[in-house]
């Protein structure tokens, strides 16, 4: 590992100072990915700002029923949250799914979003990664890539993101709140991750030395019913290979209104719109539920290992929103 | 500007099973090294030293994490229980004396790790945290019954290559029953 130094941050405009001194400085949360990925040499930071100490910690209701997370909250304390199990229970689901009992405990809302893929080329160095050293190449492709992007990839890199939160977070409409030296700002979390195309080094919108503050949920009745499922190759502690948020309220037997993310198939979490949009005022069956799955996985450019998620996530889409509709009319 | 030059060392004190020790430290030292290489407290295992085996479980405020992937640097100002500091003098703790009484292990490597993970684990239950195996996570449904497949579940970032899980699973079964019961004495009496 490089050597370098340590700074604990005290309040925001001093952690933010910081960042804004030094390039090559970078944000220590829980450090579950960060310590990880410099013990390999894949991250290299000068030095580390430690921001655990931020008064950053808070789950908080908003004025018009939302809910403000904390960047430095524990994953452990999202999840077991009251008001999030009781409005967002799919964000429970999603965190719980997610690491273990220890890393959940470490790590920390604003990392979660900021972690790396797990794709094996970009964590060895010996290896060529278009998103570790631009321009060398990405042997996946041609390679090990059945755990590999689906959905809006590019021919210079099929990773995907690891999160299980950040599907629940896409699916429900987050917005993730930053401060800079030049002030703060705020990104739709559907907007927070950058498109791939010839630059997948750039992985995120945020400016140059910003500091992560916080997620802020919008209230919205229809994630009171939702569900995450993941899909993985053993039962516990293990990254998805597929996985889906979904809100869903029925009435009457029609969709009403519908959230859905998928997680596991692409370089971000990925909403459907293309599905909810062929949801929203249809009858809530089988083949409703399969046609909107069509409808998003239409876009999908498997790969030679990795086609089965197109036929997995069809089947999740049609699993997962037929068992909301038998909860929403018991 | 360039910015200033940025020691690469600092003066820590840690704070271990209520004792306070003073060193100096490289940053890039991990808890787990500063405990075993530094402090010859040698309980906490190294396995994988990348989070995935959780042999080096410890407790940070109480709650359980990995060692290996805590910079020792960050951890100044917590308090950290090690394997070492579970037992009241001669007394085992209760999942200590659990895990013995049920053969909860086999090489006992990954052991301090999981008896970390299981106080942890039996506490975070009574506090009533769902876990991902857990059907209706919202809190008015209370808290789930700590079956064999929600041990599991929330045991599952220790591994123990010996294969010990069936016991393992009984011993933190019984330490939480009679934590239970230690619970509902003390309750009924008060």
């Amino acid at each position: 590992m490089k050597e370098f130094g340590y700074q604990r941050a005290f309040d925001v405009s001093g952690a933010v100072a910081l960042l804004d001194a030094d390039p090559d400085a970078r944000v220590l949360g829980g450090g579950t990915n960060l310590v990880d990925l410099m013990k390999t040499g894949v991250e290299r930071p000068a030095r580390l700002v430690d921001v655990r100490e931020l008064p950053l910690d808070k789950i908080e209701l908003t004025d018009d029923g939302g809910l403000r997370i904390g960047a430095t909250v524990t994953n452990s304390d999202l999840a077991v949250h009251p008001e999030v199990r009781r409005r967002y229970p799919a964000l429970t689901q999603a965190v719980l799914a997610g690491a273990s009992g220890q890393l959940r405990n470490m790590a920390t809302v604003g990392g979660n979003l900021l972690q790396r893929t797990r794709c094996g080329y970009f964590a060895d160095v010996t290896k060529p990664c278009n998103k570790r050293v631009p321009g060398s190449g990405c042997p996946a492709i041609e390679g090990e890539h059945h755990n590999h992007a689906i959905l809006g990839a590019s021919e210079h890199c099929v990773a995907t993101h690891p999160s299980d939160m950040g599907v629940a977070l896409t699916a429900f409409d987050a917005v993730v709140t930053y401060e800079t030296a030049d002030g703060p700002g705020e990104l739709p979390l559907t907007e927070f991750y950058l498109p791939v195309g010839d630059t997948p080094h750039l992985e995120t919108a945020l400016p140059p030395g910003a500091l992560i503050t916080g997620v802020t949920l919008p209230p919205a009745p229809v994630t009171v019913l939702s569900r995450y499922r993941k899909v993985r190759e053993r039962a516990s502690y293990a990254f998805a290979i597929g996985s889906i948020a979904a809100a869903l309220d029925v009435r009457d037997g029609v969709v009403r209104d519908v959230r859905l993310a998928f997680g596991a198939v692409a370089s971000r979490p990925w909403r459907a719109r293309a599905a909810e949009r062929v949801l929203t005022g249809a009858p809530a069956d089988a083949a409703t539920f399969a046609a909107a799955a069509d409808a998003e996985l239409a876009a999908a450019e498997p790969l030679p290992h990795n086609a089965y998620k197109v036929t997995l996530m069809r089947n999740l889409v049609v699993a997962v929103l037929t068992e909301l509709t038998e909860e929403s009319t018991r | 500007m360039a910015p200033a030059p940025s020691s690469t060392f600092s003066a820590i004190t840690l704070n271990i099973n209520g004792e306070k020790h003073t060193l100096s430290v490289d940053h890039r030292t991990t808890l787990l090294d500063a405990l075993r290489e530094r402090l010859d407290l040698t309980g906490t295992k190294k396995g994988c030293d990348q989070g995935q085996c959780g042999a080096c479980t410890v407790l940070l405020d109480g709650r359980r994490a990995v060692a290996c992937l805590q910079l020792a640097v960050a951890a100044e100002g917590r308090e950290i229980t090690t394997i070492e500091g579970m037992a009241e003098s001669d007394q085992l703790h209760p999942v200590q004396q659990a895990f013995l009484d049920l053969d909860g292990y086999q090489c006992g490597y990954c052991t301090p790790g999981q008896i970390c993970s299981a106080v942890a684990v039996i506490e975070e239950h009574a506090a009533g945290w769902p876990s991902a195996v857990t059907d209706d996570v919202r809190p008015e449904a209370g808290p789930p019954p700590l079956t064999a497949d929600e041990i599991r579940e929330r045991m599952s970032g220790n591994l123990c290559r010996c294969g010990a899980y069936v016991s393992i699973v009984q011993a933190v079964a019984r330490a939480a029953a009679a934590e239970a019961e230690t619970t509902e004495t003390a309750e009924a009496a008060a």
